[in-house]
């Protein structure tokens, strides 16, 4: 029987994760930077601190190389840390100890060190906080064997799947866009873990797909429903973890609609929507009407002022240009 | 380059499934190479190349259909081919509505350099449907012409298309059989003739040749017959060849199209090439493996293409005779009964004879009773004397 549902916002199911994961599990620990006395830049852990206390809450020096380390060991010693970092483009920092030491030391330890770390970041545009905090680079991470990328789009997903990545015995990144935080909706009141693995189908067409994930997706449906008013129906696949890519869900949808259009923030030159292209010819080749086709954000810096910044990166508008020419090129 | 197209195995195929490619593109290809396994209705042949060269491109992949005449794949030349059959121009398909003999102009290509710009699925769909996407409009990104100008091109099915089917399908053969046959009861106007023969001799002659034989060399009388109709024609050509476009096509080479029936039913005659210069035990080898070969469905297309007269052969548990139906456009159709010992008037006596009655069905456009008469004659004459055959 599903519980009544709670008006709840993307921060709150995030954070209400998070208390379910301390509350469970007393290996579980929070570590960052601001997370406590401040709450979180993004005031997702507000409150956390009085209520669990500074052994499991703790502030870090600004510092992502030594907590983003200090949090792999205490993962190796057998806690499970939530390590957050507060965007993307600070997460950098930290790259030696991701991807030189999280994501390697399972596999060079042959299996005798599982490193059970979950790191949440912030990423994305859209908070005129310019181009030092606006990126999206998940998709570097996606390129990295023995990280799994996860980018809840949804209030359940945002709600489910922590607790699940906590259960995943290798580093684990949950990438949170920034203009998500503050989305609204209702979620059951016993909503609780989700799987991490495969994409979802959010919306379904029949002229064409388009493949997208975080904060896009919501552009996406927005688009898909407008296209609707003109006669043309798109299914809307989100991603939901960029690593692994859910293939079979792509290449299915494709055999029904013959045309893919994907959304992604990232930059073109070399980003996950390349990655996403390129499966999308090797596999469904045969079933194309069109060429793949791809909107990604503009090759520069994110930036600063507010209509620049919207002009950097998909919007409903150019969602809506790409598949009116992918279906009905004039 | 050279097109190697869909063959006409028959009267009756308008279409085949490829269902086999023996050769893949850059492959080298000998002249008489099996280069595709192609499925009618009649069942799975083996389809030969008459040209030297490289295999650049195929063009119907795997489980897809394509009409007679359609271009397979394409096929570098290493010096010109020579068609096969020099003496003979082999039939041309026969066609409802008759083209002019002229010279075949090329299809119009795509202006040289320039390819035609199609999306895959549109693609794979032009041959699932048979259609030429060259001159469609397209309506796709850049002008690609999509799976709806395809389909939209496509003639109207009166009914859903049924899937492609692989393997033997009796059903299909008695639709090949029943548009063969009924064409040639509306086209050709056929006369009968009939001639019992003493097969005394010749039963004797085998009889005794086959004593000294290990069993799998012995011969069967349809060999004699076979060989004995074959030698015949040589001295009446008259009934050997083809009706094309209201006109007898003679042809010199002798290609007997043995009427096999098979086990699950429908009945096909392959071509055994060639067969009045085959010596008695060629003749019996080409036709154990031709009937083994027929009935596992693995005969080659030129088999069924090369037949230039039919005989059909009841057997020994069969009727005593067979008025043939001619298997268009061939001329004539010679049948064979079973052999029974039968009341016979030799030398002015009664006597019991193993009596065998060779009919001949010709085509009364092409020939008169006159000269099937002759063939009849020949046959007798021939089956006296079996030693020389």
């Amino acid at each position: 029987m599903t519980a009544a549902p709670l008006k709840i916002t993307y921060r709150e199911a995030v954070k209400q994760a998070i208390r379910e994961a301390l509350a469970r599990d007393p290996r579980v620990f929070l570590m960052g930077e601001d997370i406590g006395r401040y709450g979180g830049c993004y005031a997702v852990t507000k409150g956390l601190l009085q209520e669990f206390g500074e052994e499991r809450i703790r502030d870090t020096p600004l510092s992502e190389s030594a907590f983003v380390g200090a949090g792999i060991g205490a993962a190796m010693a057998g806690l499970r840390p939530i390590v957050e970092v507060m965007t993307v483009n600070f997460s950098l920092l930290a790259l030696d100890q991701i991807v030189n030491n999280a994501a390697t030391i399972p596999h060079m330890s042959g299996g005798q060190f599982a490193v059970p770390l979950v790191i949440r970041m912030a990423t994305g545009a859209g908070r005129q906080l310019a181009a030092q905090h606006s990126h999206s680079l998940e998709g570097w991470y996606a390129h990295i064997p023995g990280l799994k990328i996860l980018a809840p789009a949804t209030l359940e997903d945002a709600r489910g799947m922590l607790w699940s990545a906590l259960q995943d015995p290798n580093p684990v990144l949950i990438f949170e866009h920034v203009n998500l935080y503050n989305m609204e909706g209702e979620l059951p009141s016993d909503a609780g873990a989700v799987p991490i693995e495969g994409a979802a189908l959010r919306r379904q067409g029949r002229d064409l797909s388009i493949v997208t994930y975080g904060a896009s997706l919501h552009k996406a449906l927005a688009a898909a429903k407008q296209l609707a008013g003109q006669g043309i129906e798109a299914e809307v696949i989100d991603l939901r973890c960029l690593r692994p890519l859910d293939d079979a869900t792509i290449t299915a949808s494709i055999a029904r609609t013959r045309r893919a259009l994907i959304v992604d923030e990232g930059w073109r030159s070399g980003g996950i929507s390349a990655e996403i292209g390129m499966r999308i010819a090797e596999q469904s080749f045969y079933d194309l009407d069109a060429p793949p086709m791809r909107l990604c954000g503009a090759e520069v810096p994110i930036p600063y002022p507010k209509h620049l910044e919207d002009a950097a990166i998909p919007q409903i508008e150019t969602i809506i240009s790409a598949a009116t020419s992918l279906v009905r090129p004039s | 380059m050279i097109d190697f197209r869909m063959p006409s195995l028959g009267a009756d195929m308008e279409k085949g499934t490829v269902v086999e490619w023996l050769k893949k593109p850059g492959d080298a290809i000998a002249r008489g190479d099996v280069v595709a396994v192609v499925e009618t209705q009649k069942g799975a042949f083996e389809i030969e190349v008459f040209d030297a060269g490289v295999l650049r491109e195929i063009l119907v992949a795997v489980g897809n259909q394509a009409p007679v005449g359609a271009v397979l794949a394409r096929i570098e030349s290493i010096g010109a081919g020579v068609p096969v059959g020099a003496e003979v121009p082999p039939p041309a398909p026969p066609s409802p509505t008759r083209a002019p003999p002229v010279a075949l102009k090329p299809p119009p290509a795509a202006p040289s350099g320039e390819r035609l710009r199609i999306s895959p699925a549109a693609a794979r769909r032009a041959l699932e449907l048979g259609v030429d996407a060259r001159g469609l409009r397209g309506t796709g990104p850049q002008g690609a012409i999509t799976i709806a100008d395809v389909e939209g091109a496509a003639p109207k099915p009166s009914e859903a298309p049924t899937p492609p089917r692989r393997g033997f399908d009796p059903s299909a053969m008695r639709q090949a059989i029943a548009a063969a046959m009924a064409r040639s009861k509306r086209e050709i106007p056929h006369y009968y003739l009939s001639l019992p023969i003493d097969m005394a001799r010749s039963l004797e002659w085998m009889s005794a040749e086959n004593a000294r034989r290990d069993v799998e060399h012995r011969l069967l009388p349809a060999v004699l017959l076979l060989k004995a109709s074959a030698l015949a024609l040589r001295q009446v050509p008259q009934l050997n060849g083809f009706w094309i476009d209201g006109a007898p096509r003679l042809s010199q080479a002798i290609h007997v199209g043995w009427a096999i029936s098979l086990r699950g039913g429908g009945l096909m005659a392959p071509a055994i090439r060639d067969a009045d210069r085959l010596s008695l035990d060629q003749a019996m080898a080409a036709l154990r493996d031709l009937v083994t070969r027929a009935r596992t469905a693995r005969l080659r297309g030129s088999e069924m293409m090369d037949p230039t007269v039919t005989v059909t052969s009841l057997g020994e548990r069969g009727a005593e005779s067979v008025l043939g139906v001619i298997y268009p456009p061939q001329l004539a159709i010679v049948g064979f009964g079973a052999a029974r010992p039968s009341p016979a008037v030799v030398e002015g006596r009664f006597a019991v004879r193993p009596l065998v009655h060779a009919t001949l069905s010709g085509d009364h456009r092409a020939s008169d009773g006159e000269t099937g008469g002759r063939l009849l004659a020949a046959i007798d004459r021939l089956l006296q004397t079996p030693e020389a055959l």
